[in-house]
């Protein structure tokens, strides 16, 4: 059986290897995400966002159990942060989840950042593609722990949960034009803590204020209460999820395909951003220049970024 | 395009003792040495261990146990290992063990057991020396 072939019958291990040299971008997993892209589609992606320690690793634990009540099979991707100084990075979100490390139905891979902004790593949107080709039905995409304006989750998932907890009421005010933009839905997770009502009080506001998605027309995003670790509001969460799917698969609207074209584009100029420059920076080697070479002579004022970039888009691209 | 290959490394704890301080401070030792480390917390089951190792593609999994359970769990991890086609995966073990018991974990495939006392450098070192990341997949 070819690479390909055993990722479409599901072997994990085939899987988490392809994953591996996706996450170090090998050119050779440029040839299978390839021929698995057409095996794609039948997944429904799901993005859990918000600061750190607001539960979302929970979160995702008490979903996925939920989804395997159901009999659907689940893949997590759970992102946390690389060490700007080291590299390295400490990568603990299936501490949350050991419930389901045995059952066959669940496939979780823990991913560091490796200096990536935007809540995602480079490599989570082809993530994504393996995980629906292998056939996951439902994929729980849990961002690093964000603050702002990390919104890269929104364009690669179906439904984006925005998490938050009691207490990050000023907070919230501030953050207002990024990230509270996201969320499709909203989840006050840690609900049996003081100020509990305050903070649901001032996201009803928000949202009452038209601060939301503006791709959400005619959506009213709601705000859901949970103790994720007591699985309290977990079946509020399911059905809020679930009546979003089916709002965006309403046919008459368009808004699904609107869905999957955002999904697409994200894709593609991802793609593209990297393969340029990557091919960019061989073909500047290619001509026996380095890129260390440039920068000291940009350092030294020699030169400047803008010039460099120029002349070797005139001269590659012509 | 290629970036450097980073080592991923799971730390696990097998069987039921809840002392994790040794765990997280090799993993955070392991972080210092730019390695990607997945750290999953205490009572995993040999079952737990060695699926997670496959899933998170890992190149080393490093065992921290205080209980005396490695005689069980030790050879179990390193049996599902090979159940799975996964043996290329290295196995390395750090606790409290009786001196007797280390060359039989070692006969049945650790590659190496630090005890007490074992500086964080001379481990660091040890798996910089001995463990390599896998080779790409040819799809």
């Amino acid at each position: 059986m070819s690479l390909v072939e055993q990722i479409l019958a599901g072997d994990v291990r085939a899987t988490a290897r392809l994953l591996r040299d996706i996450d170090d971008h090998l050119p050779s997993a440029r040839e299978a995400l390839k021929r698995l892209y057409p095996h794609t589609g039948k997944a429904y992606v799901i993005g859990f966002t918000g600061s750190p320690g607001v539960g979302k690793s929970t979160l995702v634990d008490q979903l996925a159990l939920e989804y395997r009540k159901q009999d659907l099979t689940v893949g997590i991707l759970a992102i946390d942060p690389t060490s700007p100084f080291t590299g390295g990075a400490i990568l603990g979100d299936r501490i949350r989840m050991q419930r389901h490390f045995t059952d066959s139905g669940v496939f979780i891979r823990s991913l560091a950042t490796r200096g990536h902004f935007g809540g995602l790593t480079k490599s989570t949107n082809d993530m994504i593609t393996v995980l629906d080709a292998m056939g996951k039905d439902v994929i729980l995409v849990e961002t690093v722990g964000v603050g702002q304006d990390e919104v890269d989750v929104a364009n690669c998932a179906h439904t984006t949960v925005l998490v938050t907890i009691p207490g990050m009421g000023d907070e919230i005010q501030a953050i207002k034009a990024g990230i509270m933009e996201i969320g499709n839905i909203f989840v006050v997770n840690k609900a049996d803590r003081e100020g509990s009502r305050k903070t649901i009080r001032e996201l009803r506001n928000l949202i009452e204020l038209g601060l939301r998605r503006r791709d959400d027309e005619g959506w009213e995003p709601p705000i859901i209460e949970t103790e994720a670790l007591k699985g309290r509001g977990i079946p509020e969460l399911m059905e809020a999820i679930e009546k979003h799917r089916r709002y965006l698969t309403a046919n008459d609207q368009g808004q699904w395909d609107a869905v999957e074209a955002k999904r697409a584009r994200m894709q593609l100029l991802d793609t593209l951003r990297e393969e340029a420059l990557g091919e960019l920076l061989r073909r500047l080697e290619q001509r026996g220049q380095s890129l260390e070479e440039l920068v000291h002579k940009v350092t030294a004022k020699e030169t400047d970024p803008y010039s460099v970039v120029q002349d070797l888009l005139q001269c590659e691209l012509r | 395009m290629s970036e450097e290959r980073k080592l991923r490394i799971l730390i696990a704890k097998p069987g039921l003792d809840g002392h994790d301080r040794g765990a997280r401070v090799i993993a955070r030792a392991f972080r210092d040495a730019g390695f990607e480390v997945i750290y999953t917390g205490c009572h995993q089951t040999p079952e737990q261990i060695v699926n997670t190792a496959i899933q998170e593609d890992v190149d080393l999994i490093g065992l921290s146990i205080l209980s005396g359970a490695h005689r069980y769990s030790f050879p179990r991890v390193m049996e599902l290992l090979k159940e799975n086609n996964a043996e290329d995966i290295a196995v390395i073990g750090g606790g409290i063990f009786p001196l007797e018991d280390i060359p039989k974990l070692k006969a049945v495939g650790i590659k190496e057991i630090f005890e007490p006392g074992a500086k964080l450098e001379e481990i660091v070192n040890w798996v910089r020396t001995h463990i390599k990341p896998r080779k790409a997949l040819v799809a």
